[in-house]
C-alpha cells in the first residue's frame, strides 16, 4: 500500500467507523416509549422491576446490534458480489441466498417445527439451512462444466434458481392457512426485532469468518475488475479468489437474513454510496462500506419503529423506499 | 367558453341519466332475482359462516363447504370446495348452489358468480355484535328466522352474563397475542382495538392495552409490551401439544419486568373456536374470562401453570386433522375438467 492510499484508507476508514459508532450507540435511545437513562443504568433496581432498563437491554440494545451485524454483513457481501460478478446492479440476494433462506423460513412456519438447536429457533436455523442448499446448488451448476468457476453461468443460475425456489415458496404457501401467511409474509420484509443477544452471538462467528476471508480479497477483486485475463497476467490466482469470493459473501449473506430476514437494498445502496464518496479502491470501500451499512440499517430500523409509532413498520420497507428510486437512478445514469 | 362548454355539459348531464338508467335497471333486476323459494343447495366458503349455518339447523341444505372449515364434525364429509385465495369455481359451479356464502373479497369469485346467474351472500368479519347480526341476516336469507333469532339471543344472552359477572371486578390490562413464533419473541401479533377478538376481551372483563391502536391487528414488539406492562398475557391457539405448553410459556421470562410475567399471570389458551368468529363465541368468551380470572397459581414461590390442560386435550381430539393436509386433499382429487370431458 502507498502512503497516499494508507491514508485515504485510515481515514475513510475511522471516519465511517465513527459514524457507525454513533449511530449505533444513539439508536437504543430512541423508540416508541420514553426511557429515563438514570433508571436504565441504576443497578440498585432489581432486573425485575426495572422496565426501563428491560426496554434497552433487551429491547433496544440487540435490535441496535442485530441491525449493525446485518448492515454490516449485507453491504459488504454486496460489495463482493459485485466485485465477483463484474456487475454494478449484483446484490448479495442476486444469487438465490435469499429465496434459499426464505424457502426454509417458509417451511419452518407454515409447518409450525419447533426444534431449537444452541437456543436458535427453527426459523433462523431453516433459513440459514435453505441459503446454504441454494449456494451448494448454484455452486455446483457453475463448475460442472468447467473447470473453476464461471461468472455468467454463476449469474444465469443463480437467478433460474431464485425463480424456481420463488415457485416452490408459492406452493408450501398454499398450505398455509390465513395467520401463518400474514406472518411468512412479515418474515419476508424483515425484521431485527430480535429480544436477545442470542441470535447475534451465534451468527457473529460465521460473520467473522466471512470478513476474514472477505480481508484476503480486496486487491484480487481490484485487478479482477480490468477483466480476468488481466488479472491472471498480474498474478491473481482466478479460481481462488472467484472461490474465496463466493463462499465468503454467500456465508455471510445466509448469516444476515437468518437474524434479520432478507432485507433489501442494503447490499447496493451502500456499496454505491461508498463508492460516490470514496472511489472505487476495494481496498478502501470494502470496510467503508461495512460500517456505512451498519450506520445505514440501524438508522432506517430506527426510522421504522419509531416513525407510526406504536405501530411498527417493516424495516424493509423503509430500506426499500430508500433504496429503491436509487437504484433505479443508477440504472438510468449508467 | 360558453360554446364549448355546453355541448359537454350537455353530454355529461346525458351520461348522468343514462347511468341512472342503467342503475335503476341493475336495481330492479337484483330485486327480481331475489327468489321466493329458499336456498337448498348452500355453499359456504368461510368457517364462521358454515359454522352458523350449521347452528341454525341448516345441514341439510350445505352441500359444500371451504377447505379450512372444521367445525361441526359433520362437515368432514362434506366436499371441500377451496377457500378465501383459491376458491374451486369449476367446483363451486358444477355442485350447482343456489347460494354461495363469499367473503366480501372475493371479487373474482363473485363476478364469476354473478355471470352465471349463482346468488351470493357476501360477508365480511367484524365485532362480536357482528356475530349475532349475521346469523340473524343469514336466518332471514334461508328461510330460518326464528332457529337464527334463538342463536343470536342465545349468544347476546350469554354475553351479557359474562358481562354481567365481570362488573365490579378488576378489569386486568391484557395483551392478548394470536400468533407468534414457535419459541421466540418474535413475529408477535396481538389484537388491536377493533375486532372480534378484541370485543371479546372487552367482554370477558380485561382491558386490551392495545386499545388505542385502530386496528385488528398489532405487531407486538418486545419494546411495546414491556412499555405497555399488561397484567396479563393471553395467548390464543386453536391447538397446542401440552408438552409445549409450558416451554412456549416459559419464552416469556425474558420479559421479566413485565407485571404478567412477574406474578405468573401468562396464560396459553387453546381451543379451536378461539379464532372463528361464529355462533361459539361465547363459548370462547368465557373461557378468555375463565383465563384471565383465573387466580395465578404460582402466588407465593413456583409459578402458575396456567395452561388448561383439559382445554387442550380437547381441542386436540376436536383438530387432529391438520388444515393442510384437508387443502392437499381437495387440491389433488382428480376434476373434471372441460377438456377431459370432451373426449
Amino acid at each position: 500500500m502507498s502512503r497516499g492510499i494508507r491514508r485515504r484508507f485510515i481515514f475513510s476508514t475511522l471516519g465511517f467507523a465513527g459514524v457507525a459508532l454513533a449511530v449505533i450507540l444513539g439508536a437504543p435511545l430512541v423508540g416508541s416509549t420514553s426511557i429515563d437513562l438514570r433508571r436504565v443504568f441504576d443497578s440498585s433496581i432489581p432486573v425485575s422491576e426495572n422496565v426501563d432498563a428491560q426496554i434497552f437491554f433487551v429491547a433496544r440494545l440487540p435490535r441496535s446490534l442485530a441491525g449493525a451485524l446485518v448492515g454490516a454483513t449485507l453491504a459488504s457481501a454486496g460489495v463482493i458480489f459485485q466485485g465477483l460478478l463484474r456487475n454494478p446492479l449484483a446484490t448479495p440476494f442476486t444469487l438465490g441466498i435469499s429465496s434459499g433462506a426464505a424457502l426454509g423460513a417458509m417451511l419452518a412456519i407454515t409447518f409450525g417445527w419447533s426444534f431449537a438447536i444452541a437456543g436458535i429457533t427453527a426459523v433462523p436455523l431453516s433459513s440459514f439451512a435453505g441459503s446454504i442448499g441454494a449456494v451448494a446448488i448454484v455452486y455446483w451448476l457453475s463448475v460442472a462444466r468447467q473447470r473453476g468457476l464461471s461468472t455468467s453461468v454463476l449469474l444465469l443460475a443463480g437467478v433460474t434458481l431464485n425463480a424456481f425456489i420463488s415457485a416452490l415458496i408459492l406452493f408450501v404457501q398454499y398450505f398455509a392457512d390465513f395467520a401463518e401467511t400474514f406472518r411468512t409474509l412479515r418474515w419476508l420484509m424483515g425484521d431485527l426485532d430480535v429480544s436477545s443477544f442470542r441470535p447475534i452471538v451465534v451468527a457473529l462467528p460465521l460473520a467473522v469468518v466471512a470478513f476474514a476471508m472477505f480481508a484476503m480479497l480486496p486487491r484480487a477483486l481490484n485487478l479482477l475488475s480490468l477483466g480476468p485475463d488481466s488479472a491472471a497476467a498480474r498474478g491473481v490466482d482466478i479460481v481462488r479468489a472467484q472461490r474465496t469470493a463466493f463462499f465468503s459473501a454467500s456465508l455471510a449473506t445466509g448469516a444476515a437474513v437468518s437474524v434479520g430476514g432478507p432485507i433489501g437494498f442494503v447490499g447496493i445502496i451502500v456499496p454505491h454510496l461508498v463508492r460516490l464518496l470514496v472511489g472505487s479502491d476495494h481496498r478502501i470501500v470494502l470496510p467503508a462500506s461495512a460500517f456505512f451499512g451498519a450506520a445505514f440499517l440501524v438508522a432506517c430500523d430506527t426510522i421504522a419503529r419509531t416513525i407510526m409509532a406504536p405501530v411498527e413498520l417493516p424495516v424493509g420497507v423503509i430500506t426499500a423506499v430508500l433504496g429503491g428510486p436509487f437504484f433505479l437512478w443508477l440504472l438510468v445514469r449508467r | 367558453m360558453t360554446m364549448r362548454t355546453r355541448p359537454r355539459l350537455w353530454v355529461s348531464l346525458r351520461f348522468c341519466v343514462f347511468a341512472f338508467t342503467l342503475w335503476s335497471a341493475f336495481s330492479i333486476t337484483s330485486a327480481s332475482q331475489q327468489p321466493d323459494t329458499h336456498p337448498a343447495r348452500i355453499i359456504s366458503l368461510i368457517p364462521a359462516t358454515t359454522e352458523m349455518l350449521f347452528a341454525i339447523g341448516a345441514a341439510p341444505q350445505v352441500v359444500a363447504v371451504g377447505s379450512f372449515d372444521a367445525h361441526p364434525p359433520e362437515v368432514q364429509s362434506l366436499p371441500r370446495v377451496g377457500a378465501l385465495l383459491d376458491p374451486d369455481v369449476e367446483r363451486i359451479l358444477s355442485l350447482k348452489p343456489d347460494l354461495v356464502i363469499v367473503y366480501g373479497t372475493q371479487l373474482d369469485l363473485r363476478q364469476q358468480l354473478e355471470r352465471a346467474g349463482i346468488q351470493q351472500f357476501s360477508y365480511k368479519h367484524g365485532g362480536l355484535a357482528g356475530v349475532t347480526a349475521t346469523i340473524r341476516a343469514l336466518g332471514a336469507r334461508i328461510g330460518r328466522v326464528q332457529e337464527a333469532e334463538r342463536v343470536a339471543t342465545d349468544i347476546e344472552s350469554r354475553l351479557t352474563s359474562i358481562r354481567r359477572r365481570m362488573a365490579g371486578r378488576p378489569r386486568p390490562k391484557t395483551v392478548l397475542v394470536f400468533g407468534r413464533d414457535r419459541m421466540s419473541l418474535q413475529g408477535i401479533f396481538a389484537s388491536g382495538g377493533v375486532g372480534f377478538l378484541n370485543d371479546m376481551l372487552q367482554t370477558a372483563g380485561g382491558d386490551n392495552v392495545f386499545a388505542d391502536v385502530k386496528r385488528e391487528s398489532v405487531q407486538a414488539t418486545s419494546e411495546l409490551i414491556l412499555a405497555r406492562s399488561p397484567d396479563v398475557i393471553l395467548e390464543l391457539r386453536s391447538s397446542i401439544d401440552p408438552d409445549q405448553a409450558a416451554a412456549e410459556r416459559a419464552v416469556w421470562d425474558t420479559l421479566a419486568a413485565v407485571p404478567a410475567v412477574r406474578t405468573g399471570r401468562v396464560h396459553m389458551l387453546a381451543d379451536p373456536s378461539l379464532m372463528v368468529p361464529g355462533p361459539r363465541v361465547a363459548h370462547a368468551t368465557e373461557l378468555i374470562a375463565g383465563a384471565l380470572h383465573s387466580r395465578s397459581r404460582g402466588e407465593g414461590g413456583g409459578r402458575g401453570d396456567g395452561f388448561n390442560a383439559e382445554l387442550a386435550e380437547n381441542a386436540k381430539k376436536r383438530f387432529e386433522k391438520p388444515f393442510a393436509s384437508s387443502a392437499l386433499k381437495s387440491s389433488l382429487r382428480p376434476q373434471p375438467t372441460s377438456a377431459s370431458e370432451g373426449r
